[in-house]
């Protein structure tokens, strides 16, 4: 039986589950990485295991996040904006 | 047997952004110089930080013969201008007994950091097979102490410290302390960085924590560090030994502490500050109320700067209020390793000509940073004690206290 390539809904969740040391059932589209238990330093490392998955930049600066044209503010945010850089990287 | 001796500082010399000699750095501090632009060196183009304090046009023949270039990294050259500023000023020679009992401890984070960048590319980018045989040398973080016990025949304890952003504060503590405790007469002591390459600033690139476009501590807009290159170098004597010779004294030191937070590899604690603030204080039998500037850590990031001004606030109380506190890494960027060291000529500049650098780059008031951070102009203010913050990675703090001679 062949398998699909995970969607990148679920590449991301796995991330981020990975991250928080949660089952990916557990992580919700409304959840922000900081109720999910992922603090500064594990979102920084989540965002270079993004950029390493989907070989795309992305424009996060840790000491202003919310400035940022990343918005990290929930789980379906960040998948959203991933798919935006895919899409714009072509 | 006596008891513990004073410690006077009768030499300093710097290589940094803002200046090749302590007079005009001093100069640029007064001025409000900015010491940051466009990155230049190799590959620059494949970062995302491009913009650093780094030592402009520096030709390593104008200093140093061939020899000594083949040994000496960029980290060591800017140590050893450094030292030889502080040993003239000073007007010591260290020939015979003196020599014996004098030694050399000095702070860096990255050591050789070119050396191994420039040899890692000759390895794996170029294919080489062969590299210089002096690359280990080259780089070894204690290549600069050594160099510096050579050039002036220093033969006493000597080493060198690394950690992190305090590492030169923690040198010049422990140089302190064992000139304090008799077991050295004179100690160089300070500390150098030349971390402005392609691997080191990709390193920092990684977390997130660097400005793209200025480096604005305390201001409410600020989007993090921006590194420098340099070094400083000071004299650390004992100030019997100074007074009998008719050295002139430029500040006395008269206070360390450190301390570890034990708490997070990166993010800082206000209470792990505030204990070696407190700790640096009642080391020099200072009260609070006897402060009147530190110069503080600084760093620009959102998560530094707040922490360190709750720290001061909670160890100063309402004298909080009435003290001066600026960060000179507005100007100098961050020196890292060697940082410390660059900062203690404002330290020196505040007690002796009575002139406290400002932070350059501040445009918006934080609310979590409330307390007088000198902003944007040097102002004069008669201060007689002073403190030098440095709280690194890792949770590690060294602050030291010095007074007016």
């Amino acid at each position: 039986m062949s398998t699909s390539t995970p969607s990148i809904h679920d590449r991301i969740v796995a991330i981020i589950a990975e991250q928080a040391m949660l089952d990916p059932a557990q992580i919700t589209p409304d959840a922000s990485p900081a109720e999910l238990g992922v603090d500064s330093l594990g979102l920084v490392e989540s965002i270079f295991a993004i950029e390493e998955a989907f070989d795309i930049t992305i424009p996060f600066n840790a000491n202003e996040p919310e400035k940022s044209d990343f918005d990290i503010s929930s789980m379906g945010a960040i998948i959203a904006a991933v798919e935006r850089l895919i899409a714009e990287r072509g | 047997m006596s008891g513990p001796r004073r410690v006077a500082i009768t030499g300093a010399g710097t290589v940094n952004a803002l200046g090749r000699d302590v007079p005009q750095t001093l100069a640029a501090m007064r001025e409000g110089r900015c010491g940051i632009s466009p990155l230049e060196f190799r590959d620059v183009e494949r970062l995302s930080v491009r913009i650093g304090a780094q030592v402009r046009d520096w030709r390593a023949e104008d200093h140093f013969n061939r020899q000594q270039i083949a040994l000496y990294d960029r980290f060591t050259q800017f140590t050893m201008l450094a030292a030889k500023q502080a040993v003239a000023q000073s007007g010591l020679s260290f020939q015979g007994e003196l020599g014996l009992c004098s030694g050399v401890v000095l702070g860096t984070a990255g050591g050789g950091l070119n050396t191994w960048d420039e040899n890692y590319r000759a390895v794996f980018e170029e294919g080489k097979n062969r590299v210089h045989p002096f690359v280990v040398p080259k780089l070894m973080n204690n290549a600069a102490t050594s160099h510096v016990s050579m050039e002036f025949g220093l033969r006493g304890p000597s080493f060198t410290v690394a950690t992190a952003c305090a590492s030169s504060n923690h040198a010049m503590g422990l140089a302190f302390q064992m000139v304090r405790a008799g077991a050295a007469r004179v100690m160089l002591s300070g500390g150098a960085e030349a971390m402005l390459c392609f691997g080191g600033i990709k390193a920092w690139e990684g977390l997130r924590v660097m400005s793209r476009d200025a480096c604005r501590p305390f201001s409410a807009n600020r989007n993090g560090m921006v590194q420098g290159e340099g070094a400083g170098v000071f004299v650390f004597e004992d100030w019997d030994h100074a007074a009998a010779r008719g050295a002139e004294i430029l500040a006395e030191v008269v206070g360390f502490a450190m301390s570890a937070d034990a708490q997070d590899i990166v993010m800082p604690s206000a209470q792990g500050a505030e204990r070696a603030i407190a700790g640096a204080m009642r080391d020099a039998g200072l009260n609070p109320d006897e402060i009147g500037y530190i110069n503080a850590h600084g760093t620009g990031t959102a998560a530094n700067d707040k922490t360190e001004c709750a720290a001061v606030a909670h160890a100063f109380g309402q004298h909080a209020d009435r003290l001066l506190i600026s960060s000179t890494k507005s100007m100098h960027g961050h020196l890292i390793g060697g940082t410390g060291a660059v900062e203690l000529l404002a330290c020196i500049m505040a007690l002796r000509d009575g002139i406290i650098a400002p932070t350059i780059g501040y445009e918006e008031p934080d609310p979590e940073c409330a307390l007088d951070v000198v902003p944007n102009q040097a102002r004069e203010a008669r201060v007689g004690a002073v403190l030098s913050n440095a709280f690194a990675f890792g949770g590690l703090n060294a602050v030291l206290a010095l007074k007016r001679a």
